[in-house]
């Protein structure tokens, strides 16, 4: 008797491991569909643009709502050049917090500096862009412009960066306000994984009479690379497809200029600035185009840090 | 997709409203420029009659996408449709309330209202032809004020807006230039100059930047202080932006309701008129499935004409002229239609 009970409470059991396995594979597919259908619908929507510009729309800088005339290169260049400057700046800055917070701080500091650091995390964008209109635009104006330009504007080869009025607001106070907002996601990300390093590791390489740095630069970052990469990913990924903040301080002009000084555009901004009032079928295909690029150039990103990951295992594999 | 996005979100709307909406609801959505006047008489009017009216400000574009679709009473826009657009879809318009747009500067040692500037002039500020402020073509409409040898700095609307379109309007009128290179649109390609998010972001990098000139509505020129100039209008008069040049140009304008009331205020006659003024209008289907639905929209706008010019001044908008509202009205009797061909309006007061 006992036996037959527990073979059909096996079954019951083997029939709810099943349909849990169902329902999570039915999880997942749903966020597949979507994926595909997103991804559709932003194809078919830029059709109109794709037939009427081709790959021109990709290199022509023109962006004209009455000739209805469109092109992305502006707001693909702005789009990448904040993300690169949000990122030379976010990067050194976060690894420099997450450091200290890990091999270098007084412990009872650690707690109120993480917390700290995942507020500003939490704070919503608008602040941040609000705050860089109001606050720093015109510290930046003021006093940082005049500077950069009396110190960087002279050097040859990078001068041209530096050209422009003061204004306080374009590609480069975009880029530092980016960066200010990535800094929490990076340092905190970069934080947890050199946490989850043995001590073991560390303390033997102290033991060798390795420096603060030389434990950190070959221990504790080889041990964390994956995570790394990824907490700057993630980081990327918030700096292009920022919103809000970058309206604020960009400038919002489809003009094309060497300067950072100047105003530029990036595709997000160009997308909650335009999509409202966009009439004409034209002008609304060439904003979803724009968004079915950013979609692309996240995409590629993405797959860039993985194939950047799979070279970096298999150099390990090579070296030790 | 963003056809889809808004079939979906009306459907959602639609689906949590209908509980809580009784029949007499109306719903509207469209232009952001009106929408605090809307929100408040909206909220009087449901007070006085326990009509409530629903209104979206999600852009004059979106409105127009919207009533095409049919799944609002009535839609805005600040960019009024021409004849044969409102032919094709077979909808009417109307106006609703006045606003102007008004150019300001940041000029150190300028007081409001003191610098004087031709179309002409501006069109080729914002061409970026003229590029200092003590340019010979500016200083010869301001003699005895002194101006800053200094680059000008141009602020203009980063958003596509009706603004903007009022704006680019006027300088395709006042100059050939402006019409060939850049034209008017609700958005269009700046040849110089920085963008500002909205009426609040062009009044704040104006204020933030020296020698800086841009363009807002009325209300905002109020609200924040900020240093407006005197136009030249038609009649070669240098006039200020006031209730009553916005008035004088609505009053000089023709008004015309078999071309379904196309008449974009800028660079009108009269020795007062504010050479950039503009109305906002409602789109309706002309042939309307739901003649009651369609009435309560109408009687809306008929009490609003009739009690909400106090509350539109207050927030800075400019009431239409009498004359203009019992046009409107008779437009209503001859546009409007219940699907068997009666008119719809019929004066109620």
């Amino acid at each position: 008797m006992p036996k037959i009970i527990s073979t059909a409470k096996l079954k019951r059991q083997q029939l709810l491991d099943q349909l849990f396995q169902k329902t999570t594979w039915f999880f997942t597919v749903i966020v597949l569909v979507l994926l595909a259908v997103l991804v559709g619908s932003l194809v078919v929507g830029s059709l109109p643009t794709i037939k009427a510009f081709g790959f021109g729309f990709l290199i022509s800088s023109e962006w004209n709502p009455v000739t209805e005339q469109f092109g992305a290169l502006v707001p693909i260049v702005g789009t990448l050049v904040t993300a690169i400057i949000a990122l030379s700046i976010g990067i050194p800055v976060s690894f420099g917090i997450a450091l200290f917070l890990t091999e270098l701080s007084p412990p009872w500091l650690r707690r109120p500096l993480g917390t700290a650091i995942e507020l500003l995390a939490g704070i919503p964008s608008i602040i941040y862009g609000m705050w860089g209109l109001f606050v720093f635009a015109p510290f930046f104006a003021n006093t940082a412009q005049p500077w950069l330009q009396n110190t960087l504007g002279d050097l040859p080869g990078i001068g041209f960066l530096f050209e422009g009025a003061f204004m306080g607001i374009g590609m480069l106070a975009a880029g530092i306000i980016l960066a200010i907002m990535v800094i929490p996601f990076i340092a905190a990300v970069m934080r947890d994984v050199f946490e989850i390093v043995p001590s073991m590791l560390k303390e033997s390489a102290y033991a060798f009479g390795a420096t603060t740095w030389e434990v950190i630069w070959n221990v504790v970052l080889p041990y964390t690379k994956s995570g790394v990469i990824g907490g700057i990913m993630l980081g990327l990924g918030r700096a292009l497809g920022e919103t809000m903040a970058i309206t604020f301080v960009i400038g919002n002009a489809h003009q094309l200029h060497a300067s950072l000084f100047m105003p530029g555009n990036s595709i997000a901004s160009a997308l909650a600035n335009e999509f409202t009032e966009a009439d004409g079928e034209l002008y609304t295909s060439a904003l979803i185009e724009l968004g079915l690029i950013l979609f692309f150039i996240t995409f590629v990103v993405l797959a860039c840090s993985k194939l950047l990951l799979l070279q970096l295992k298999k150099r390990e594999g090579a070296t030790t | 997709m963003r056809l889809h996005f808004c079939h979906v979100l009306a459907a959602t709307a639609a689906l949590l409203w209908t509980p809580l909406a009784t029949a007499a609801d109306i719903t509207g959505a469209g232009a952001t420029f009106p929408y605090p006047i809307y929100a408040k008489w909206a909220d009087r009017y449901h007070k006085e009659t326990g009509t409530r009216l629903n209104y979206q400000s999600i852009g004059s574009g979106g409105g127009i996408k919207q009533i095409r679709a049919g799944t609002v009473d009535f839609g805005a826009s600040d960019k009024p449709l021409t004849l044969e657009e409102l032919e094709k879809n077979g909808l009417t318009q109307f106006p609703t309330v006045l606003g102007g747009v008004v150019p300001i500067t940041n000029l150190e040692g300028v007081e409001e209202g003191q610098v004087k500037l031709t179309g002409k002039v501006l069109a080729d500020i914002f061409l970026g032809k003229i590029k200092r402020w003590n340019d010979a073509s500016i200083a010869a409409l301001n003699e005895g004020i002194v101006l800053p040898a200094s680059n000008i700095a141009i602020v203009h609307r980063a958003d596509g807006s009706g603004t903007t379109f009022l704006f680019t309007d006027y300088l395709s009128k006042v100059s050939p230039e402006w019409k060939t290179k850049v034209g008017a649109a609700t958005s269009v390609a700046w040849p110089t100059g920085t963008g500002g998010k909205g009426n609040e972001g062009v009044a704040n990098f104006v204020k933030r930047i020296k020698n800086s000139i841009g363009y807002v509505e009325a209300a905002y020129v109020k609200q924040n202080k900020l240093h407006y100039v005197q136009l030249q209008n038609l009649a070669g008069h240098y006039v200020l932006p006031t209730e009553a040049s916005f008035r004088a140009s609505a009053a000089n304008a023709e008004w015309d309701k078999d071309s379904g009331f196309y008449e974009i205020l800028t660079d009108k006659p009269g020795s007062g008129s504010w050479p950039i003024t503009g109305a906002t209008f409602i789109l309706m289907h002309k042939s309307q499935s739901k003649p009651a639905q369609a009435m309560q929209v109408l009687k809306f706008f008929e009490w609003a004409y009739a009690h909400g010019n106090d509350m539109a001044l207050e927030l800075d908008y400019i009431p239409l002229p009498d004359n203009l509202v019992a046009l409107i009205k008779t437009s209503w009797e001859t546009n409007i239609k219940g699907k068997d061909g009666r008119a719809i309006y019929t004066a109620s007061e």
